[in-house]
């Protein structure tokens, strides 16, 4: 018999029951909570009398529709200008505090974006089943843990049942061997992946993500991959445990301590695929091929190396994608065959869950340092993940060097991820973003999404359009 | 959940791939606290000519009269049909809150986002998966025909053209069964309750650390 995935253990480890029409319960260690997806849910609860299951499984906090200057922050929710943003953050705060449900208020210092908080508290762990109303919730399958995104239906069927009703994906393995370029992270990694498999490549599978160029990245260039397994199609990506995976967790408030420390590494040891385990489909790339990557349409699928240049769509054969490219080339403003690096720019939007853990910013500042954001770019902004990520990067004076390179240094959310808060693009306008999705209307209505990682964003912001970070010297 | 019913729909056609759940319902819909009324919203970028906001009265705003739906011929389409990946990207369930509210009972396309097939079957959408040539044909004859109407027949899984060409689809029997019936998967869930604490005590003991009360 072939040995098991990741993937096929984590699931026989959280299987309650197995129906005969093919549907299964899981059991849920780990819920997390946000203010857009979870009011009908606890509504919900409410109109029927029911309780949530199991208190201490879950986690909540304000991410999306909180204001990020510093001015507003200082106001808690009474600086959130927008009423109806206001409704819905006072809601899940009244929610938690009915339910008992520990919540990260606004001004929590470790208040941030869910799939930041999680894991920079321990609250995710290696082995664990967790879920969220979010669909970036694959971000913390970089831990081996078994994670993935629920609508608000199933929001309240966790709460109330501590199980989700689901059906086993199957298997899929990428692979990235051998090493990546100077430059070269792990926001390209996966925007690659994507541009090889498309946005629906990975629908109805797991996607493991391995290979030695996988295991070679930290904890937070793993989230970045795992974060867009959801923008291939999968609702779940995985890395297996190693060192770097328990170093990361150590110490972290939500872990565990002592005895039990020693026994819970003891089992994350085993979450790895079994070298016999087989996928249903594999796929391989080279690391060494991967460029830094820049999309230049509307589906994160559109995407291109540094080097190259928007597609025409008249070499298109396949007539749904021919006229997907024109929708897209005209809603971008762009010509076909026009070089990536002739893109010019309005605005640059460091952040999001894929790309605002410290390792980001760090990476952004290296490029930033000593330069200045060029004359021509409206607003540079630097939106750190969460509390802890902010107070560590100013602790290490990344602060500075955004602000004196021009950059804004904002406070923790979503932010111009998805424009729920004030800071959007304008129509028309061409944003460089460490975000995930560049769908039409995302960062605003008519702006225009470019996505890259944060070396490229701070390179795009000084030159004032998109340049190749590895031909920069560095100050 | 609403009981679904064998109907007659007539059918509305989105010839693009890849509709994500931004375009189905912009974000600044989702400050909403409730489930309904997002129906006036649905694909808000393409279907009016101004920047949306929730709470508007959409009766005035200038509609976009190269969109499908603004077409008088398709006014009260109950059957969506539109190509591959409908659904991709945002979890947000407002998506299917929003084609229910504006009067979808069905939606037809080569190929669904997973995240969106879950939600829309919880709110009694019924999603039908076709071969792309299928749909494609499907595709002709709406154009072709006005009021081009489809007879969905959930219970025999059958769907059938006006020309009275028979359409077999599959669905899942689980799914099946709720949709038919209106059925709440939390009720269903309970009734393992004690499955459920039978495995989280045996998962308790396996894997204190995953419980913090058992630190
Ligand atoms: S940062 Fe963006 S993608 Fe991530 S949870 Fe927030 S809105 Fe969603």
């Amino acid at each position: 018999m072939a040995g098991q995935t990741l993937y096929d253990k984590l699931w026989s480890q959280h299987l309650v029951k197995e129906r005969d029409d093919g549907t299964a319960l899981i059991y849920i260690d780990r819920h997390m909570l946000h203010e857009v997806t979870s009011p009908q849910a606890f509504e919900g609860l409410r109109l029927a009398g029911r309780k949530p299951w199991r208190l201490d499984a879950n986690l909540a906090t304000t991410d999306h529709n909180v204001p990020t200057t510093l001015e507003e922050r200082a106001q808690g929710n009474k600086g959130i200008k927008d009423p109806v943003s206001l409704i819905q953050v006072q809601t899940l705060d009244d929610n938690c505090d009915e339910f008992g449900i520990t919540e990260f208020g606004i001004n929590d210092p470790r208040q941030g974006i869910v799939h930041v908080v999680g894991p920079e508290q321990g609250a995710t762990l290696p082995g664990m089943t967790v879920v969220c109303g979010d669909s970036h919730t694959a971000t913390h399958g970089a831990f081996g843990a078994l994670a993935h995104g629920i609508g608000t239906s199933e929001v309240e069927h966790v709460l109330a049942t501590q199980c989700l009703l689901t059906q086993k994906m199957k298997n899929m393995q990428v692979r990235v061997e051998g090493d990546l370029g100077v430059g070269v992270t792990a926001k390209d990694v996966v925007l690659a992946i994507i541009g090889r498999i498309g946005t629906a490549g990975g629908t109805g599978y797991a996607i493991e993500f391995a290979g030695s160029a996988i295991q070679s990245l930290s904890m937070e260039g793993r989230m970045t991959v795992c974060n867009m397994a959801i923008e291939a199609g999968a609702r779940v990506g995985l890395i297996a445990v190693d060192d770097t995976t328990i170093d990361y967790v150590a110490n972290r408030p939500y872990a565990p301590t002592g005895e039990q420390w020693q026994a819970a590494v003891a089992d994350w040891r085993g979450l790895v695929s079994d070298a016999d385990a087989e996928f249903d489909q594999v796929v391989v790339l080279d690391a060494a091929e991967i460029e830094p990557q820049v999309s230049w349409g509307t589906s994160p699928e559109m995407v291109t190396g540094i080097g190259g240049e928007v597609p025409d769509p008249a070499e298109q054969t396949d007539e749904t994608l021919r006229n997907g490219y024109t929708r897209a080339l005209e809603y971008m403003g762009l010509a076909p065959k026009q070089k990536i690096t002739d893109i010019r720019l309005d605005k640059v939007f460091i952040g999001s869950c894929t790309n605002s853990r410290i390792e980001d910013l760090r990476e952004a500042a290296k490029v930033a340092r000593g330069k200045k954001v060029a004359d021509t770019i409206k607003l540079a902004m630097v939106v750190p993940g969460s509390g802890l990520v902010k107070r560590q990067a100013e602790e290490e004076g990344l602060d500075r060097i955004f602000i004196e390179a021009g950059f804004e240094w904002r406070e923790p959310g979503c932010s111009m991820c998805l424009a729920m808060n004030a800071d959007k693009l304008g129509a028309g306008e061409h944003c460089a973003s460490t975000s995930n999705r560049n769908f039409e209307g995302r960062q605003g209505y008519g702006g225009r999404t470019h996505l890259v990682s944060p070396a490229m964003a701070a390179a795009a912001a000084i030159a004032g359009h998109f340049v190749d970070v590895r031909t920069l010297e560095e100050a | 959940m609403k009981k679904f019913e064998r109907t007659e729909g007539l059918v509305a056609p989105l010839d693009r791939a890849n509709v994500d759940t931004d375009l189905i319902i912009p974000k600044q819909f989702l400050k909403s606290i409730k489930r309904t009324g997002f129906g006036v919203n649905l694909f808000d970028e393409l279907r009016y000519l101004d920047e949306g906001y929730p709470g508007q009265d959409c009766s005035n705003r200038p509609l976009n009269p190269d969109f499908v739906l603004n077409q008088p011929r398709y006014q009260g389409a109950s059957v969506l049909l539109a190509r591959r990946n409908f659904g991709c990207g945002s979890s947000r369930e407002h998506a299917p809150w929003a084609l229910e509210d504006f009067g979808f009972r069905a939606v037809i396309a080569p190929s669904f986002a997973d995240i969106f097939y879950n939600n829309a079957f919880k709110n009694g959408i019924l999603l039908i998966t076709l071969p792309e040539e299928t749909v494609d044909r499907l595709f002709k004859e709406v154009e072709a025909s006005e009021g081009y109407a489809l007879d969905l027949d959930l219970e025999n899984q059958r769907l059938t053209t006006p020309a009275g060409e028979v359409i077999e689809f599959e669905v899942d029997p689980f799914r099946k069964h709720c949709l038919l019936e209106g059925l709440d998967d939390i009720g269903i869930t309970l009734k393992d309750e004690e499955a459920i604490r039978a495995f989280e005590a045996k998962h308790r003991a396996a894997r204190p650390w995953l419980f913090r009360d058992s630190a």
